[in-house]
């Protein structure tokens, strides 16, 4: 969506004839930053302001709280099997749909936002009336001794669910824009299917591919909802970073639970901060992601907007 | 692109691995995804019309329903219009820190929902940093339906700004320069010439925003409060249910709540298609 071509396009100096005049501009940018300040910048201090308020030692103090430890390694561990599975998905679903022209494929395209159009809540239950006690798969599991819901299983589900497409959406775009020629010269040129995936594609890729993992673990990391759903809330059992975050605010214990936000904000802050490194290093190389490619920064959004249904050859051939 | 013209059929040859890359992808999505949920759909299948009717119309359904889609739309309309304001400075004007502050404008994605939701609550609970000064005017946010407006107006703010910014980037400075050449002020080219270009962006962002608030629960159930009949949202109905094990009833307002938001991805595939087609690709 965003096209590279445009920004390296010379703006022409603002004229008199195409531009607002000095007040209407003072003005407008007044108004823009003053939204941001008060629905941005402000509850993003909040959250810091509020985890120090008691000071540095009650912030240490929360953070070293026994069941704090507990929620960080269960988000740790739900993040290392989400991320590297939600990987694996995105290339090959990239794959397939950047690199071949079949049937219903902009059925598919539409079908990959499903799980951001979906309420996390409704995520959630899904899970719980699959594997639940009166679930589906409930009376069976039960009879084999395996727990998914209110235990680690559920968790892991749900989080992929919630996650599965932020690394296809990151590709798509950006293998589209790429083409498939570099592609097709390796393999005629006589590369195996893999060399030429490794060799051609990935380097190609790098960038956006290390940006959707990083945003696939940030979301991972800070889903609640759904993971609400499924948990149980078994405290040092079950309990997500974010599950007690809520825990602790309920209680009124308000440095613990703005400590542990404030880890998830920095987190948060990461993501922003890579995204902004990859767009830079896309944008300062578009040469080397090759001829077929002027639109290397073809980045999208960090934000989930839709990807175009039809693909630009697609879209030339009519 | 010379080779867009060649037939389709001979790149699926030279490429190796689209059965097993497509083959995979749809499998991973249907167990993940698709079948789960199907599940649901069949589960409510289950339930007689008349049981999933009262159900879904239950009077403190309705009311959860006026509060999520009156809300939504509330804050989806807000973000049009700050929304607006904000692509047109980021890309228009040059000020310190602007890299800085588009870079943030993408906070309300990465940031845990929990996290804005405990943030905002602190800020306009009667002692919080902005509270305090809205109290004593009487205006109460927290714990009211105002707060879910404005938490909402806080998840759907990138939305419209990332729909919007691509197309002011790609406005031609030709068409405006001609406008003006024309005789047109430039309120006159604003409305006659840039905002019909906009138009779909705006549209699309709106419907972006009003989606993904209709569905949002962590930053909301802080907020609000959740008094029945007052300040709760479907989602939280949904919990609420499964809590007191009505998993009938849970199904039910989900299937609604999904209905609802396939509904509005077709909306805005159908918006985006639009969008689209309206602004040509440049080949350059």
């Amino acid at each position: 969506m965003t096209s590279a071509s445009i920004s390296t396009l010379p703006r022409p100096p603002a004229q008199r004839a195409t531009a607002e005049p000095a007040l209407v501009r003072w003005l407008l940018t007044a108004v823009a930053i003053g939204f941001l300040a008060l629905f941005l910048f402000l509850p993003l201090a909040a959250v810091f302001g509020q985890a120090l308020e008691r000071g540095l030692g009650a912030y240490v103090a929360a953070l070293r709280d026994h069941d704090a430890w507990a929620a960080i390694r269960l988000t740790l561990i739900t993040a290392a099997i989400v991320v590297p599975l939600n990987l694996v998905f995105g290339l090959a679903m990239a794959w397939a749909v950047a690199k071949f022209e079949f049937r219903g494929k902009s059925v598919l395209i539409t079908l990959i936002d499903l799980p951001f159009a979906v309420s996390p809540v409704v995520s959630g239950l899904i899970y719980v009336l699959l594997f639940g006690l009166q679930g589906w798969f409930g009376p069976w599991l039960k009879a084999h001794d395996i727990q998914i819901i209110f235990a680690v299983p559920g968790i892991v589900l749900a989080t992929l669910f919630v996650t599965c497409p932020l690394v296809a959406r990151e590709l798509i775009p950006l293998m589209q824009a790429q083409g498939t020629e570099e592609e097709e010269a390796a393999v005629v040129l006589g590369a195996r299917g893999w060399q030429t995936f490794f060799r051609v594609t990935l380097p190609n890729i790098k960038w956006g591919l290390l940006y959707g993992v990083i945003l696939c673990n940030a979301r991972a990391m800070g889903e609640f909802g759904a993971v609400s759903v499924v948990s149980g809330h078994i405290r040092g059992l079950t309990n997500t970073m974010t599950l007690h975050v809520e825990i602790l605010y309920n209680e009124y214990n308000f440095v613990g639970a703005f400590a542990v936000a404030s880890l998830l904000t920095l987190l948060a802050l990461l993501t922003l901060g890579a995204k902004s490194l990859v767009e830079w290093q896309t944008r300062r190389r578009p040469a080397e992601s090759g001829s077929a490619a002027p639109d290397a920064a073809a980045m999208g959004p960090l934000t989930p907007v839709p990807l175009q249904p039809v693909s630009e050859k697609t879209r030339n051939e009519h | 692109m010379s080779q867009a013209a060649r037939p389709d059929r001979r790149k699926r040859r030279i490429l190796p691995g689209f059965g097993l890359s497509l083959g995979f992808a749809l499998l991973y999505f249907s167990l993940i995804v698709l079948i789960p949920l199907g599940g649901l759909v069949v589960k409510s299948a289950g339930m007689t019309w008349a049981q999933f009717w009262s159900t879904v119309t239950a009077p403190r359904v309705l009311a959860s329903y006026r509060l999520s889609f009156g809300a939504s739309l509330i804050g989806a309309a807000i973000n049009v219009v700050f929304g607006f304001v904000v692509a047109w400075v980021l890309v228009r004007y040059r000020f310190p820190l602007r890299r800085f502050i588009d870079a943030l404008v993408d906070l309300p994605f990465a940031l845990p929902t929990a996290v804005a939701g405990i943030s905002l609550t602190s800020m306009y609970a009667g002692n919080g940093w902005i509270g305090r000064f809205l109290e004593p005017l009487g205006i109460q946010v927290a714990f009211t339906p105002l707060g879910v407006i404005v938490a909402l107006t806080f998840i759907g703010l990138p939305f419209v700004v990332r729909t919007v910014q691509p197309v002011l980037e790609d406005l031609d400075a030709e068409i405006e320069e001609s406008a003006a050449s024309l005789g047109a002020n430039r309120r006159q080219a604003f409305v006659r010439v840039i905002l019909p270009e906009v138009w779909p962006a705006l549209a699309t962002g709106f419907a972006l925003a009003f989606a993904r608030s209709l569905g949002e629960y962590g930053s909301i159930v802080f907020i609000a409060g959740n008094m029945p009949m007052r300040t709760e949202i479907t989602p939280l109905l949904i919990v609420i249910k499964l809590e007191q094990y009505d998993y009938a009833g849970a199904t039910a307002l989900a299937v609604v709540m999904l209905a609802a938001s396939f509904i509005l991805l077709l909306l805005i595939n159908g918006l985006q298609r639009w969008a689209s087609r309206r602004r040509p690709v440049c080949g350059d």
